[in-house]
């Protein structure tokens, strides 16, 4: 009985009904009206939702908008858009065309849409209070010129994003002025730039997310009190690539993310506190590289295997702490088998610390002067900073 | 014209006896076997054929010219009898050395290729991605064999004394492998106020042992790590100019000691 009375309140649309195209739906429905858009193909653009409205694609019904501009634009509160497919978003160099784009509404959900072809994908414009929830945009962008963002926030608030699978665009995820947003559980792969870019954005938390071989990886910058969880950054290899770029970031938790096969796992650039804590390194060309400027950071309970750096440092002066770490390449002894070694550990190679001084010397990775030069280093440090050990370094991976 | 072809006959039946000796020595086959376990560990311990090419290039790019030099001057001074004897025939001079010199590089380089080789086909070699980067690895190895068993010959030519030749030797082996990417590095890191590409990239072409090392690595996943400084090297190694440029390199540092044995085998006082 409820069900019925809840179909009757909706308007339907289909190539049969009274109703043949969206944009007739949507202007002659009441705020707070469900509008069924059944399977067909609408070749609509510009479509202008100004009041309360859910809007439900049943099987997917394809809004099309040969390439012309914009095809939603959502500028009333609580709007619900479900189960769309849309595609051919047009592209221009003076205005982002976005799929669907938010602006300054706040409770929306968009949710099961399916996006191909596009420029922008969804674009959040000074909106809060809204959901971004498994939608799956698939680009084929070529160039970073022409193309735009898969999940776009600018001036957005208390957002969540999660389960959504983008890639093929030119940021997978981008956030600029967005505070308290929440990442989650999303997929954001074989990006042109990157796979999850926020700059400006204070109080956000992303976790169990995966990223996945995009161009440069992940770019947080100048951004504070960010909490990074159980990502995966993963085959983000490159020249120019690394699995997460922090600069000038303040205040972040980074605990048991994954960091696999990257050029660069992490590099940093201006951090202050950040604790890195049961994160694992495994198999990049540099875990770690300090490019200046970093204090009072943390390093407990990671675990670095087979980087061929694991930490790089391009001063003497040391201000972070490595601590009860686990170095694949440690030789030290327990005796006491407590588990944590008796010999301190030092993660930076005398070989990293000339590259990058010389970047050039690198031509001469992987020869025998540099093994003898690294193990002398090692038994007597000269050149790498002091203070720079794992004291504790432990014995087993756990 | 005759005479000509008699000088080949002599060198390839001299060239055919020093290989037919080494085949049957010994050291030929420590040499191959120890390529053939280490290749097999190498598989066992890491399926993967890709990652195993990177650490057989540290050790072919370190053990080979090692190999080739103490090889050389000791089969030198060990068949210096029988040369003797030969220079008392009416052969010529160059034949018998050249000859020598042919025997014992190709018996290193197939020992190298078979030692490493069977293994890496037992694995699918020829099924994977890996062959063509596996074919410029052995490539390599045969041509730094070539090169300092040449250099050694050269050396053992020059010196009567067994003890002083050897020295030498593995000087010589100590500076390609060591002591030359230690002056190369002091040079890049005085003059790093200056663009460096340049001089980056003739230092390792200079150096056959380098320039080996730098032309594996860039066929590899590894040369992301090269930065900036990579995609210059592989902007050049990746052209014609660039593939041209270092085969003609490692063919003068085949020819030119070659020369130094010829010409110094016909000016010797035996």
């Amino acid at each position: 009985m409820l069900l019925l009375k809840v179909s009757a309140m909706g308007i339907e649309v289909c190539e049969l009904c009274p109703i043949k195209s969206i944009q007739r739906a949507i202007t002659t429905a009441d705020p707070g009206d469900t509008i069924w858009i059944k399977k067909g193909t609408y070749k609509e653009y510009n479509l202008l939702v100004d009041k309360p409205l859910t809007i439900v694609g049943e099987d997917y019904p394809v809004i099309d908008g040969e390439d012309q501009g914009e095809i939603l634009r959502i500028v009333a509160d609580s709007v619900t858009i479900d189960g769309l497919f849309i595609i051919n978003v047009g592209t221009s160099y003076t205005s982002d065309h976005a799929a669907i784009r938010v602006v300054k509404s706040s409770d929306f959900i968009i949710q099961n849409v399916v996006l191909e072809k596009l420029f922008f994908g969804i674009f959040l414009e000074k909106s809060r209070k809204g959901k971004i929830y498994h939608n799956k945009i698939i680009g084929d962008a070529k160039d970073e010129y022409n193309s735009g963002n898969g999940i776009h926030l600018w001036y957005s608030h208390n957002v969540l994003i999660a389960n959504n699978i983008v890639e093929g665009v030119r940021d997978g995820i981008y956030l600029e002025f967005a505070d308290t947003i929440t990442v989650t559980e999303n997929i954001s792969r074989k990006n042109l730039r990157y796979g999850l870019h926020f700059m400006f954005s204070n109080n956000d938390i992303y976790t169990d997310n995966e990223f996945e071989n995009n161009g440069a990886g992940v770019a947080v910058m100048f951004s504070k009190y960010i909490k990074m969880y159980h990502n995966l950054f993963k085959d983000n290899w490159g020249t120019a690539s690394f699995g997460l770029l922090l600069k000038e970031i303040n205040d972040l938790e980074i605990e048991n993310n994954l960091f696999n096969n990257n050029t660069v796992a992490i590099s940093v650039e201006g951090a202050n506190r950040v604790n890195y804590l049961n994160n694992e390194f495994r198999s990049n060309g540099w875990a770690i590289k300090v490019r200046g400027a970093c204090y009072k950071n943390l390093f407990r309970g990671n675990h670095f295997l087979n980087n061929s750096f694991d930490v790089s440092y391009n001063s003497r002066i040391n201000d972070n702490l490595f601590d009860g770490n686990y170095w694949s390449k440690y030789s030290g002894y327990d005796l006491d088998q407590d588990g944590v070694g008796d010999v301190p550990y030092r993660p930076v190679k005398l070989f990293s610390y000339i590259v990058n001084r010389t970047p050039e010397t690198i031509v001469l990775l992987r020869s025998l002067f540099i093994d003898i030069l690294d193990f002398s280093e090692k038994v007597s440090p000269v050149f790498t900073p002091d203070e720079l050990v794992d004291k504790n370094p432990l014995m087993k991976a756990i | 014209m005759q005479l000509l072809y008699y000088w080949k006959v002599t060198m390839l039946k001299i060239l055919k006896y020093s290989f037919y000796d080494l085949a049957r020595s010994r050291w030929s086959y420590i040499y191959f076997s120890f390529y053939l376990i280490l290749a097999l560990v190498l598989l066992f311990l890491n399926n993967d054929l890709s990652k195993a090419v990177i650490t057989l290039m540290n050790v072919i790019v370190i053990l080979v010219p090692l190999i080739g030099t103490i090889f050389g001057v000791m089969y030198y001074y060990n068949s210096r009898e029988f040369t003797e004897l030969l220079l008392a025939q009416p052969i010529k001079r160059n034949s018998i050395f050249l000859g020598q010199y042919l025997g014992i590089a190709l018996s290193l380089s197939l020992s190298l290729l078979f030692g490493v080789g069977i293994p890496f086909v037992i694995y699918g070699l020829f099924d994977s991605a890996a062959i063509w980067d596996f074919s410029l690895l052995l490539l390599t190895g045969a041509f730094l064999t070539f090169i300092f068993v040449a250099l050694a010959f050269t050396i053992s030519l020059n010196n009567e004394n067994r003890i002083k030749g050897f020295g030498y030797a593995v000087l010589l082996w100590l500076f390609m492998a060591v002591i030359y990417d230690g002056i190369f590095l002091m040079s890049l890191v005085i003059f790093e106020e200056y663009p460096l590409d340049k001089l980056s990239l003739l230092g390792t072409m200079l150096n056959p042992i380098d320039l080996s090392r730098i032309l594996i690595l860039l066929k590899l996943d590894i040369s992301a790590l090269l930065g900036y400084t990579g995609a210059v090297f592989k902007q050049f190694f990746g052209t014609h100019l660039g593939y041209l440029a270092s085969t003609v390199v490692l063919c003068l540092w085949t020819v030119i000691p070659i020369f130094r044995i010829l010409h110094k085998a016909n000016n010797k006082d035996f």
